[in-house]
């Protein structure tokens, strides 16, 4: 089983479009969510979803009111600034501390220093993941909660599941819809990975974060391949890329035009290559057809 | 006043918004500074290009282990809930990556044989992009967190009548840190599905912050109208729309910003930045009188 992610550094390339594009192209593949902060792929796929599982990614601090006696140990201790001394009245102290559930990193220093055993440390439901159907095949997914943490938890927990459930139905592709940036959540979607996609766009933007992320594929030993969206909206910018890339081993997996159907297809609930024949779907295909090879090689030697 | 820009997707124009609304505050005599809270992949630069006249590192804490004093009791591992320390026969073993620097480890060592040390995982930049005061954070490339390199860029901002954060794209971590403590949150967006989607989580995470926010529809005549729809329905306040321009776009490939090279755009951006100070300023009254 092969592991493609597709990944941009910098955020609206067109990762998801292009993997919701690749779900069609390839008849055997697991899709794999992985922009759980912000995530779009069941937006056009409209799963059915046949699991729902919460996601516990780590453990979050809560102040026992009553058993309080407000000595300002855990503020001390805090190194998050979470705890406050603007708590409720509980029966040893007029005003006890509370803890800032969005500013807990779940440590749990201070229920481990608490001198009265007032502090509560245990698991958080940071999320929730599902396990769908798709026209486009099987599908995991995640929903990361109103200002959770633990997104590479999640993240990894997401390409898992999608590995197992290529295992299980006899499918040799997983396609992993990465998230922008360079931090955890795309470290957690690319560490152990085949192969990763580079998607970019012909701006200063696109070249420079190019850059980065190529430099993490690199740091984590992931053969790398380069796409550049929308290149004719600066044809010399996406020859500069190519070049680049070129430059660092990086494969060019091909151009995709810049094309107003990407939108409209996305209105209508289509990917664009269920939309239009020419245009950008053609690009599309091509890349798929590049990609699809090179996956097949990876891992190979 | 510190007017934080952010979305919950990426690619909706926050980095062309920020850098030109710190423009053309900084053309009516005020002082103004960028902030580059997109620490993973920041770009402002590439468009205020600025001179800049400091670096320093960003070090965050870990633990330093002596051997010496070690007596194998394993309490640093049982405390650490990121599985960064580890205690095995007579070897300790710390992943600093994996660190968030809680100080659980070193405090509880009943023999002291750890101590607080610190590494460094990214770089502050300051300088200057004409009058505009600018600060950015790198984050190694290799390192997972980002939140410290963020918090480091706010507590080194310059004094302003007007800080502009560019806040980096999605809901989790990086961008709380970046919105956090901001008099206003403006949230780009652009009318499509994907675009209201993320709109919508963006706005999850500003009212559980308790932020008053108002949005920008960038690229607003593709798409479709559902967007406007749900900022009517949930009384959002549309601060303004701009349109798909290729003129604009081929200038941000370029690495320019809309306000020199279409002066048209001037106006815009200073009637965008007139409508979110007052936005910003009737929400701060309606706290206070709430109070």
């Amino acid at each position: 089983m092969k592991e493609l992610v597709v990944i941009s550094g910098k955020g609206g390339t067109g990762k998801t479009s292009l993997v919701a594009c690749f779900a069609i192209l390839s008849k055997n593949a697991v899709l794999a969510d992985c922009d759980v902060d912000a995530a779009d792929l069941h937006l056009v796929l409209q799963p059915e979803t046949i699991r729902r599982e919460d996601f516990s990614g780590g453990k979050r601090a809560r102040i026992l009111v009553d058993r309080c006696t407000a000595c300002g140990k855990c503020e001390s201790l805090c190194r998050f600034g979470a705890v406050f001394s603007d708590g409720p009245a509980g029966e040893k102290a007029e005003k006890t501390f509370r803890i800032d559930p969005i500013l807990c990193e779940g440590c749990g220093v201070c229920a481990w220093f608490c001198p009265e055993k007032a502090i509560e440390f245990g698991p958080a439901v940071n999320g929730e993941w599902f396990v769908s159907e798709t026209r486009g095949g099987p599908m995991v997914h995640a929903r990361l909660g109103v200002a959770e943490e633990n997104s590479g938890k999640l993240v990894t927990t997401v390409r898992k599941e999608a590995c197992r459930l290529a295992e299980e139905r006899g499918l040799d592709k997983v396609l992993v819809d990465g998230s922008p940036g360079i931090g955890c959540p795309v470290i957690a979607s690319i560490a152990g990975a085949d192969l990763v996609l580079i998607v970019t766009e012909p701006t200063v933007s696109g070249r420079h974060d190019l850059g980065r992320v190529a430099d993490l594929a690199q740091h984590f030993g992931i053969p790398a391949m380069v796409c550049v969206n929308k290149w004719d909206l600066n044809p010399q910018v996406a020859g500069e890329i190519e070049a680049l890339a070129r430059t660092r081993s990086i494969e060019v997996a091909g151009r995709v035009c810049y094309d107003r159907a990407v939108t409209e297809a996305q209105v209508r609930r289509q990917t664009a290559v269920e939309y239009e024949a020419d245009g950008c779907a053609e690009d599309i295909r091509h890349v798929w057809e590049r990609v699809d090879n090179r996956l097949g090689r990876a891992g190979a030697g | 006043m510190r007017i934080a820009v952010a979305s919950g997707k990426g690619g909706t124009g926050k980095t062309t918004i920020a850098t030109n609304l710190a423009y053309v505050a900084s053309q009516d005599g005020r002082t103004v500074a960028y902030l580059d809270c997109d620490v993973e992949e920041p770009n402002g630069a590439l468009f205020l290009r600025p001179q800049v006249t400091e670096k320093r590192p960003v070090n965050v804490s870990v633990p330093e282990v002596d051997l010496g004093k070690c007596n194998g009791c394993g309490q640093c591992g049982k405390i650490c809930q990121y599985s960064a320390i580890v205690a095995l026969n007579n070897d300790v073993l710390v992943f600093p990556e994996l660190c968030h620097g809680c100080g659980g480890c070193w405090l509880v060592c009943p023999v002291g044989a750890l101590t607080e040390s610190y590494r460094q995982t990214g770089e502050l930049e300051r300088g200057r992009a004409g009058k505009v005061l600018f600060v950015q954070g790198v984050l190694q490339v290799g390192e997972a967190m980002s939140p410290p390199v963020i918090r480091a860029v706010k507590d080194t901002a310059p004094q302003a009548d007007l800080l502009i954060i560019d806040a980096p794209p999605g809901t989790s971590c990086p961008v709380i840190e970046s919105v956090r403590g901001a008099n206003f949150v403006l949230l780009v967006t652009e009318p499509t599905p994907f675009g209201l989607n993320d709109l919508k989580l963006a706005v999850d995470m500003v009212r559980a912050l308790q932020i008053p926010f108002g949005v920008v529809i960038n690229r607003a005549d593709v798409g479709d109208g559902r967007t406007r729809r749900y900022c009517q329905l949930e009384r959002i306040n549309v601060l303004a729309e701009i349109p798909d321009d290729r003129r604009v776009a081929e200038a941000y490939s370029r690495g320019e910003m809309a306000c020199q090279v279409l002066p048209s755009y001037r106006d815009l951006f200073a009637d965008l930045l007139a409508n979110i100070e007052s936005a910003a300023t009737t929400a701060g009254d309606g706290e206070r009188a709430s109070r």
